[in-house]
C-alpha cells in the first residue's frame, strides 16, 4: 500500500514543517490530523480525481493558508496534517485503510472515499470507529434508512428520486408549454446507477403521460453508441434522455452530432457537468441538460470556481464538486463550534447545525442535504441549475436546444 | 437492405478499431512470444501523447503519428532489450517464458500507469478531432472512426503481406513456429524477436493515437484495451495478422448487429459467446495453426 503524506503537497509540507518546529515543545494539540483513503489508481481514479480529491486538496490548502482550524478549548488555530492512502479502487483495501487511519495513524477525522458503492461499503466501519462520514458522492434511495441506522453518516447529493422528480417536472412543464411533444427516447448504462435511475424515471414519465418510444440499456463500457442512437433517432423523439457515465456521455453527444440526431431536448448523464464537456463540445454544448448544476450567480460559487481553477489548474465540475467543498466547510465549522476534537459532538453539530457555505445555507434534514440541483443545463459558459423549478436561482431552460454546428 | 448495409458498415468501423488494438499484441505474443500485459498502457500512453501534441502544441494527431509511433518503437525495443531479454535468456522453454513475461510485464504495467498518473493525473481525457460525418453508401459514419478502420486494414494487410511474401517475414514466421530450428537456419532470433516486439509496440501507439480522437480515456484505462486485444488475438489465432483483422471485424459486426436487431444490452454477451464458440470449435483460433 502506498502512503502519501505531506510530500504530496509541497506548499503544505513547508508550512507544516514550520509549524512542527515552532510547536514541538508545546503540550497541546499542534495539528489536526485528517486522513482519507481514496482511489488514486484503478477504475475509480478518474472520478475520484475530478470530484473528490481535488476538493480535499483545495480545502486543506485554504484552511492552512488561513492559519488552520480554531480549537476554542486550546485557544489557537491548528493546521491540518494530511494522511492519504490509495485504495486502488478496491473496497476491501479502502476499509483496511480507514481502519488503519483510525487505529494506527490515530487521525482526528476521516474524509470519505469516492462513489456510492465505496461510501456504502465504508459506512459500517466509519460507524464502528465513531467518525463522521460526509458521504458526498453517494447517491442512493436507501439514504433515509441508512442515516437512521448510522447517525454519523450524512448524504449530500440528494436522492435518486429527487433527480428523477426534477427530470419529470422539467419535461412536464415543457410539454404543457407546448415546447416538446410526448415522445421520449431513454437509454441507460446497464449497471446499478443506470438501472435504478431509468426504472424510476420510466415510472415517473409514464405517470406524467409521456410515451417512451425507445427504452434500452447498453452494457457498461460500451464505446460505440451509434447502433443505440440510430434506433433512438428512428423513433423520432422530441427528448433524448441518457443515464450514462462520462465516457458514454461524451460518446453519445459526439455520435448524436455526427449522425445529425438533434432532439429538442437532450439530457445526458454523469460528465455533462464537467468543464471538459464544454471544452470538448464548445458551442455544441449549448442547451444540453444533465444531472446537477449550480447557481452560477451565487457569490460563493463564483469565488469557488475561480479559486478552484487557480489552485488545481482547472475548473471544478458543476455537480458534486461544489457540494464536496461545501461539506468540508460544514465539517470545519462544526469542529470550530464544538471547539475540540470530540467526534461525537461534531457529528451532532453536523446533523443539527445550520451552516453558511459556497452553495448557500446548508441545514441537514435527518442527515440529508436537500440543497441540491436535480437538472442543469449548459447556457453560455456555465452549467446552470434549472430544476427543482421552484428552487431559488433556477434558470429557465432553453428548449428546443440549438442545432448542431 | 438499408438497415443491413448500415449494420455492416457501422460494424466494420467498430471492428476496425478492435483489430487496430489487437494487431500489435498478436505480433508481440505470436512472434516475440511475450504475453505483454502492459500492452494497453503503451496504447494509452500514445493517446496521452496525441492529446498533449494536439491541445498543447496544436499538432494534429495524424501528424502526431509521425512522432509517437517511432518513439514507441524505440521505447518498446529498449523495454525488450533491458527488461525482457534477461527473462528470454533464462527461460528453459516457452511455458516458462510465458509465465515470466506475464509477471514481468505486469510490473511494467504499474510503472507506466504510475508515471502517467503522476504526469497527467487520474482524470478522464477527451478531445475532438475529425469528428465529422462522412456518408458512405447512404450510411453516416464518423470520419475519425473510418480512419481507424483504414489504418487497421493497411497495417493488418501490410503486415500479412510482409510476413508471407518477404524473406524477412518468412524468418519472423520461422521464429514464431520454432525458435530453435530457426536459429539453426542462421536466423538471429533475439534481434528478430526484439524487432517484432518493438513493431508491436509501434502499432499499439498508432492505435492509441487514432483511438484518442474518439474515445474517452484515463491513465487507468489500459487494461480495458489489453483485455479486448487479448480476446481478439486468441480468437484470430496467435501471431496471425489476418486472423486478428478478421476476428476484430467479426466482433464489430456481430456486436452492432445484436445491438440493432436484438438488444444493445447483449452486445458484450455476444463478444464472449463468439469467443467461447471459437475456443470450443477451433482452440487455436480462426486462423491458428493446429496444435504444435
Amino acid at each position: 500500500m502506498r502512503k502519501y503524506t505531506l510530500a504530496a503537497f509541497r506548499t503544505l509540507a513547508v508550512a507544516a514543517a514550520t509549524a512542527w518546529t515552532l510547536c514541538a515543545t508545546a503540550q497541546a494539540q499542534d495539528t489536526i490530523k485528517i486522513g482519507w483513503a481514496i482511489s488514486k489508481t484503478g477504475p475509480f481514479a478518474a472520478g475520484a480525481a475530478v470530484t473528490t480529491l481535488s476538493n480535499y486538496q483545495v480545502w486543506v490548502k485554504d484552511v492552512n493558508d488561513a492559519g488552520g482550524i480554531l480549537l476554542k478549548s486550546t485557544g489557537k488555530k491548528v493546521k491540518i496534517e494530511v494522511i492519504e492512502y490509495d485504495d486502488r479502487s478496491n473496497s476491501e483495501e479502502m476499509i483496511k485503510a480507514v481502519e488503519r487511519l483510525a487505529t494506527q495513524d490515530k487521525v482526528d477525522f476521516i474524509l470519505p472515499p469516492w462513489s456510492t458503492g465505496m461510501n456504502l461499503a465504508a459506512a459500517p466501519i466509519f460507524n464502528k470507529l465513531g467518525y463522521p462520514q460526509l458521504a458526498v458522492t453517494a447517491n442512493t434511495n436507501q439514504a433515509p434508512q441508512l442515516t437512521k441506522r448510522w447517525p454519523n453518516l450524512t448524504f449530500w447529493l440528494g436522492l435518486p428520486s429527487e433527480i428523477v422528480d426534477g427530470i419529470v417536472e422539467t419535461f412536464t412543464k415543457m410539454q404543457k408549454e407546448g415546447r416538446i411533444n410526448k415522445k421520449i427516447a431513454m437509454i441507460a448504462v446497464g449497471d446499478q446507477f443506470g438501472i435504478e435511475l431509468s426504472s424510476a424515471t420510466r415510472e415517473g414519465l409514464k405517470k406524467a403521460g409521456f410515451d417512451l418510444v425507445y427504452d434500452k440499456s447498453y452494457p457498461f463500457g460500451t464505446q460505440d453508441m451509434q447502433p443505440v442512437l440510430k434506433d433512438a433517432q428512428a423513433a423520432n423523439p422530441d427528448v433524448l434522455l441518457a443515464f450514462s457515465y462520462p465516457p458514454d456521455t461524451f460518446a453519445i453527444t459526439d455520435t448524436a452530432k455526427v449522425i445529425a440526431f438533434n432532439p429538442k431536448v437532450m439530457f445526458v448523464g454523469v460528465g455533462t457537468a464537467f468543464p471538459m464537456y464544454k471544452g470538448k463540445f464548445g458551442a455544441n454544448a449549448e442547451g444540453i441538460m444533465g444531472i446537477g448544476g449550480s447557481d452560477a450567480a451565487l457569490e460563493g460559487i463564483k469565488w469557488y470556481v475561480q479559486h478552484h481553477k487557480e489552485v488545481v489548474g482547472r475548473e471544478p465540475d458543476r455537480w458534486a464538486s461544489p457540494i464536496t467543498y461545501a461539506s468540508l466547510q460544514v465539517l470545519q465549522q462544526a469542529i470550530e463550534r464544538v471547539g475540540k476534537i470530540d467526534r461525537e459532538a461534531v457529528i451532532k453539530e453536523i446533523n443539527t447545525g445550520s451552516f453558511d457555505t459556497i452553495i448557500g445555507k446548508v441545514k441537514l434534514d435527518n442527515g440529508l442535504n436537500h440543497n441540491i440541483w436535480a437538472v442543469g443545463q449548459w447556457q453560455g459558459n456555465d452549467f446552470y441549475g434549472i430544476a427543482p423549478v421552484g428552487k431559488q436561482g433556477a434558470k429557465a431552460p432553453i428548449a428546443p436546444k440549438p442545432g448542431w454546428q | 437492405m438499408t438497415l443491413t448495409l448500415d449494420i455492416v458498415l457501422s460494424g466494420l468501423v467498430l471492428g476496425g478499431m478492435y483489430a487496430l488494438i489487437a494487431l500489435g499484441l498478436t505480433l508481440q505474443y505470436g512472434i516475440a512470444r511475450i504475453m505483454n500485459l502492459s500492452y494497453g498502457e503503451f496504447l494509452v500512453a500514445a493517446a496521452f501523447a496525441a492529446l498533449f501534441l494536439y491541445t498543447g502544441m496544436a499538432i494534429n494527431p495524424v501528424v502526431g503519428l509521425l512522432a509517437v509511433v517511432p518513439a514507441s518503437f524505440a521505447g518498446n525495443w529498449l523495454l525488450y532489450q533491458i527488461v525482457l531479454m534477461p527473462l528470454v535468456k533464462r527461460a528453459k522453454n516457452q511455458g516458462m517464458l510465458e509465465v515470466d513475461s506475464i509477471l514481468g510485464t505486469f510490473g511494467v504495467l504499474f510503472v507506466i500507469q504510475g508515471v502517467m498518473l503522476v504526469t497527467f493525473g487520474g482524470s478522464l481525457q477527451s478531445y475532438s478531432y475529425m469528428s465529422v460525418p462522412v456518408h458512405i453508401l447512404g450510411t453516416t459514419l464518423a470520419l475519425n472512426r473510418v480512419l481507424a478502420l483504414v489504418f487497421a486494414l493497411i497495417i493488418g494487410g501490410g503486415l500479412y503481406l510482409m510476413l508471407t511474401r518477404t524473406r524477412y517475414g518468412t524468418a519472423l514466421r520461422a521464429v514464431a513456429v520454432n525458435p530453435v530450428s530457426a536459429q539453426l537456419s542462421g536466423i538471429d532470433i533475439r534481434s528478430a524477436s526484439a524487432l517484432a516486439f518493438a513493431a508491436g509496440g509501434a502499432i499499439a501507439a498508432a492505435g492509441g493515437v487514432l483511438i484518442s480522437m474518439f474515445l474517452t480515456f484515463s491513465a487507468a484505462s489500459g487494461v480495458v484495451f489489453t483485455m479486448k486485444a487479448l480476446i481478439i488475438v486468441i480468437m484470430g489465432g496467435v501471431g496471425n495478422m489476418l486472423g486478428a483483422l478478421v476476428a476484430g471485424l467479426l466482433l464489430g459486426v456481430s456486436e452492432t448487429a445484436v445491438a440493432r436487431l436484438v438488444d444493445p444490452g447483449l452486445a458484450i454477451a455476444v463478444t464472449y459467446a463468439l469467443f467461447l464458440s471459437v475456443l470450443l470449435w477451433r482452440p487455436t483460433g480462426l486462423f491458428g495453426r493446429p496444435a504444435r
